[in-house]
């Protein structure tokens, strides 16, 4: 049967949802392998501390426990984890040991591994653990790690490992000439993914093969396999990662973490298979925590409301360690601030402190949800100081069609040029007005209605993806006509088998149900990048295409000897192949199945783009906002499958009003981390914001790949709080309470709010 | 997040019940729903030697309502407080409270019980015992005595119950159909446990004056407390918009709300003043 160019593009159910809501999916704690083991982790409750001595002999006495791994058994040289993304010689000295090397440097740090016959033993044993630690001064925050004498690594001198400089044009001769110069300082709290499944692994090691098997990888598996092949002395071939079901990433999930060694590395001492499960608690001080930006930056415009510069300094407080994607966040904040406008000239450093706090990673829309907090609520801020139009001003920026390719400021060190692609910014964001009825609605804005002030917000954005420098897909037509699609792009629940069955099934020209993905595991493709930056659809879809092309070409050679012609000469219809009058079928074609393998190479981001508006209401009597209606609108250039397009939008959004009102990691002074719980961290929850509509549009196909995708799994978040501080202050108008803080929490608007009127 | 281990005994009768709980030597904890308790052990911030499980206790889990007012058994659910329509009228302060106790899978396990002895400064039903006169019935190993709220609530999870006793019922005096009331709580999210919340309740006499004012708040000390200062600037007074700042005013005057990460006790004490205005202003609407 040929079916054409009929699935892109269509709202297809998730082919994953019947067997997750069935409870047929296999998440990595339904993983369990015969004779196995429990590992348990000893983390560090001193924020701050030298280890004098770890005594773990009464703990190896209780019934059950079978090994204790510390630091000291791991031989003379505790590996280090390696930073995956922008990886500087400089920041060496600031990876983590798998288990803490001589000093604690936040609570929540690996020390030691327990193994027992089960998990509850193993928990009991931490109990008989006697840890001497000699407690150091705790570096808490940016203030300390700058001015404290407590360094977290002696030999670096300071705490700040990099300062990152973005640049565009000459900034001090825009500021020098400006007509108005406006500086502030704005503040996003640490927080992170809480995805529904916390981590865990399975591991077992067969001794006799020398092979190492293990179960839980997600987002980045090839990477993780050269990792850990590496930091057991295994060769890369001998490891074999294994992608089960995944119950969420956000960028969080997956990266190389403390576990993704010790546990394998316990497999190997116990020579048994062993499990380990995080707790939520656990997730909460060992996954990667994000945000924590702060920054003072100015602005200068002309007096006819130009942007000729955006400078300042900007603090990311990045932890105890750098991590595998440490560095995407604090960089990312450098090179967005300037988003979707024409800034004339832009002069950035982005500093990342360590503190004595889990180490940061990044989070759906990393480093641009801080950014795009700080640029819009600058944007407005001038707004009222010219006592100009909002809307206008936004107008007299935004980048045009016309100026495309648009040049982003250049990082440096680790010099990264880049360019926004394409995109009609304008007509979104007229759009964005138009189906948010702006002009009516203005009515209300600064009105106090049954106790509620009401008022609107904007903001515009823009979302890079489909980082490289490659994916590769391998095709394979079965022997029953069927087509197996192998990728080393990840689910990390995106609905990856769906989007890439689609695109398989409209390549080959065949029913969606003739497709299997096969997808994350290390033995599926010889190499593959993963899921992350919003690169999935747009690197492993266009990596199908062209593997699709070469397995067409394989079909037509195959058919050509059975048919006794050229290949030129065959034709495929569908799932069947002809000349001169003769037909096969793709069942009957070959006895072996025929296989292709594709890379497909890229070293341009893609730039999706939207707006996003807000109305809102504050009650002044509790700090609270009432979300009365938010609308994302957004180009993606071309949609696969426009239903989970909408799922991922939304509940990017609910997760950036998540961010903007309720999450927050919160530390005192000595380094504690305050929030073990969901009852002290507080996420939304489905009914908490019910008000959400989002648009995408296909105005600007991307130019830089086949399918014309952008990537575009992250950006409903990015403006969020931008948008949602833009509609509280204009509810405050009269008021003029500058929302520049986050959280947006009650008791800090009250607070705000007292304070203006005094 | 393993509990350390236990022992556990489901007692079929009352009696049995106490005797688990005296052998015990103050380790022994009751356990019902486990809404508070489960999370606890999880966390190893509790390590009772043994759990004696209510679940096979029969007569603990009914709503009396009489013209002495309404009792409720020790394992009253929340939900089954909420779908018992009679309350609406015999109890709405009660009604009203329940609603805002956490959120669905919490409501159909958590019990009224539970809740009393496990004392959260910032749960509804203490608050709605205090504020409501009620009086709890509690057995132990000396036999059976009935205790007023008022006393009951020592501090932060802390009551007067010795280990070896079980609360098995709350007793709320009965409500006139003319009684102006009001319940205002407001937490980060609805079901959270609230940063502060007031109830409250008065009659009115012949001169359209309030008279036995009852203020209570939740959320802002160490246990559920009783706003005095507040009731004596209600009582007598005509509940006017002067009267409803002054009753406020003297509310947040009277307390010293403790601060954590959730918001400082400055908030709280203006929140309270907040929400007892607004309750007062529903009160007589």
């Amino acid at each position: 049967m040929k079916v054409s160019n009929s699935y892109v593009g269509r709202p297809m159910e998730r082919v994953e949802d019947l067997r997750m809501v069935r409870g047929r999916g296999t998440y990595v704690a339904d993983v369990n392998r015969p004779d196995q083991l429990y590992a348990v982790i000893l983390r560090s409750s001193v924020a701050h501390g030298t280890i004098r001595s770890i005594d773990f002999t009464r703990a190896l006495e209780l019934p059950g426990v079978r090994h204790v791994l510390t630091a000291g058994g791991l031989g003379d040289f505790v590996p280090r984890i390696p930073v995956r993304l922008q990886s500087l010689p400089e920041l060496e000295p600031f990876h983590q040991p798998v288990l803490a090397d001589r000093k604690v440097r936040y609570v929540g740090e690996p020390v030691a591994v327990v193994i027992a016959d089960t998990a509850a033993i193993a928990e009991d044993a931490l109990e008989h653990i006697v840890l001497d630690i000699e407690t150091l001064p705790a570096v808490a925050g940016r203030e300390q790690a700058e001015t404290e004498p407590s360094l977290l690594f002696e030999g670096h001198g300071s705490n700040t490992a990099i300062t990152w400089r973005a640049c565009l044009g000459d900034a001090d001769a825009a500021f020098k000439s400006a007509d108005y110069v406006r500086r502030e300082r704005f503040k996003v709290q640490r927080h992170t993914a809480m995805f529904m499944e916390p981590r865990g692994f399975v591991a077992e090691w067969n001794a006799v093969a020398g092979e190492m098997t293990v179960w839980g990888t997600a987002k980045t598996a090839f990477y993780n396999r050269r990792v850990l092949a590496a930091a057991l002395g295994l060769d890369e071939h001998a490891v074999k990662l294994v992608e089960v079901d995944v119950g969420g990433g956000f960028g969080s999930r997956g990266e190389f973490y403390p576990e993704d060694y010790l546990i394998p590395a316990a497999a190997m001492i116990a020579r048994r298979p062993v499990k380990w499960t995080e707790d939520r608690r656990e997730h909460m001080m060992s996954a990667n925590h994000s945000r924590d930006i702060e920054c003072d930056v100015e602005i200068a415009v002309s007096r006819d409301g130009r942007f000729l510069g955006l400078r300042g300094q900007i603090w990311a407080d990045i932890g105890a360690y750098l991590r595998t994607n440490g560095s995407v966040g604090p960089r990312n904040v450098a090179q967005c601030m300037s988003g979707p406008y024409c800034f004339e000239s832009v002069d950035l450093r982005s500093s990342m402190l360590v503190t004595n706090k889990t180490p940061t990673g990044s989070y759906r829309g990393p480093g641009r949800f801080e950014a795009d907090f700080a640029r819009e609520r600058l944007i407005d801020i001038v707004a009222r100081d010219l006592e100009m139009d909002r809307l206008e001003l936004r107008r007299r920026n935004l980048v045009a069609d016309s100026q495309m390719p648009y040049p982003l400021p250049t990082v440096t060190p680790f010099e990264s040029t880049n360019e926004l692609d394409s995109g009609d910014y304008h007509a979104v964001f007229d759009r964005c007005l138009a189906e948010f009825k702006w002009e009516d609605r203005s009515k209300l804005r600064g009105r106090l209605i049954d106790g509620y002030y009401h008022g609107l917000g904007i903001g515009s954005f823009i979302e890079g993806g489909a980082a490289g420098p490659k994916e590769d897909a391998r095709l394979v037509l079965e022997t029953d006509g069927s087509l197996s699609v192998y990728l080393g792009s990840s689910a990390i629940g995106q609905g990856l088998e769906t989007i890439m069955s689609q695109i398989a099934a409209d390549a080959m020209e065949v029913p969606f149900e003739r497709i299997t993905i096969n997808h994350g595991s290390t033995d599926h493709v010889k190499d593959g990048y993963g899921s992350y930056h919003s690169r999935s659809t747009v690197m492993g879809g266009s990596s199908i295409l062209l593997a699709a092309e070469k397995l067409k070409e394989l079909i037509r050679e195959t058919a050509a000897k059975r048919f006794n012609c050229s290949p030129a000469d065959v034709s495929i219809d569908g799932e069947k192949v002809s000349h001169a009058g003769n037909h096969l079928t793709f069942s009957n074609l070959s006895d072996i199945p025929l296989e292709v393998e594709a890379s497909f190479f890229n070293s341009k981001h893609t730039w999706a783009y939207g707006t996003q508006a807000a109305y809102v209401a504050v009650d002044p009597g509790t700090g609270h906002v009432k979300v009365i209606d938010y609308l994302s609108v957004e180009d993606v250039g071309r949609m696969i499958n426009p239903l989970t397009l909408h799922g991922q939008a939304i509940g990017s959004i609910v997760q950036g009003l998540g961010g903007t009102f309720l999450e927050h990691l919160v530390y005192d002074s000595e380094g504690q981390l305050l929030t073990g719980s969901f009852a002290d961290y507080l996420l939304p929850t489905a009914s908490d914001f019910p008000n959400i509509r989002s648009i995408t549009l296909e105005l600007k196909r991307c130019p830089n790949n086949p399918l014309g995708a952008k990537g575009a799994g992250e950006g409903g978040i990015i403006p969020v709080a931008g948008v949602i501080g833009n509609a509280v202050a204009d509810a405050l108008f009269h008021l003029n309470v500058q929302p520049n803080e986050l959280p947006l929490s009650p008791p800090r608007l009250w607070q705000l709010i007292e304070e203006a009127r005094q | 997040m393993k509990p350390p281990s236990f022992a556990y005994a489901s007692p079929s009768t009352l009696a049995e019940a106490v005797n688990l709980l005296a052998s015990g030597n103050g380790n022994a904890k009751v356990i019902s729903g486990g809404q508070s308790l489960m999370p606890m052990l999880a966390f190893r911030l509790a390590a009772p030697d043994l759990l004696v499980d209510l679940k096979h206790l029969k007569d603990l889990g009914t709503i009396t309502i009489g013209d002495d007012g309404v009792r409720l058994g020790a394992k009253v659910r929340w939900c089954d407080i909420e779908n018992d329509r009679r309350l609406v009228r015999s109890h709405p302060l009660l009604a009203e409270a329940i609603k805002h106790v956490a959120h669905y899978q919490v409501r159909n396990r958590g019990t009224i019980g539970g809740s009393l002895a496990h004392a959260d400064p910032s749960a509804e039903m203490p608050g709605v015992a205090l504020t409501c006169d009620g009086e709890m019935t509690i057995v132990g190993s000396g036999g059976t005595r009935v205790e007023k709220a008022s006393s009951f609530f020592t501090g932060p999870l802390q009551t007067s119950l010795e280990p070896d006793e079980i609360v098995t019922e709350l007793h709320l005096p009965a409500w006139p159909a003319t009684r102006r009331w009001a319940f205002r709580e407001f937490a980060r999210r609805k079901g959270d446990f609230a940063m502060a919340g007031v109830l409250l309740f008065y009659d009115l006499d012949h001169r359209n004056c309030a008279v036995d004012a009852h203020i209570g708040a939740i959320g802002i000390a160490d246990c559920p407390i009783r706003l005095s200062a507040a009731e004596a600037a209600l009582n007598g007074n005509a509940v006017t918009e002067d009267c409803i700042a002054a009753v406020a005013a003297a509310a947040k005057e009277s307390i010293d709300p403790p601060s954590d990460i959730h918001a400082p006790g400055a908030y709280r004490r203006a929140l309270l003043g907040t929400l007892l205005a607004r309750g007062l202003q529903h009160s007589i609407s």
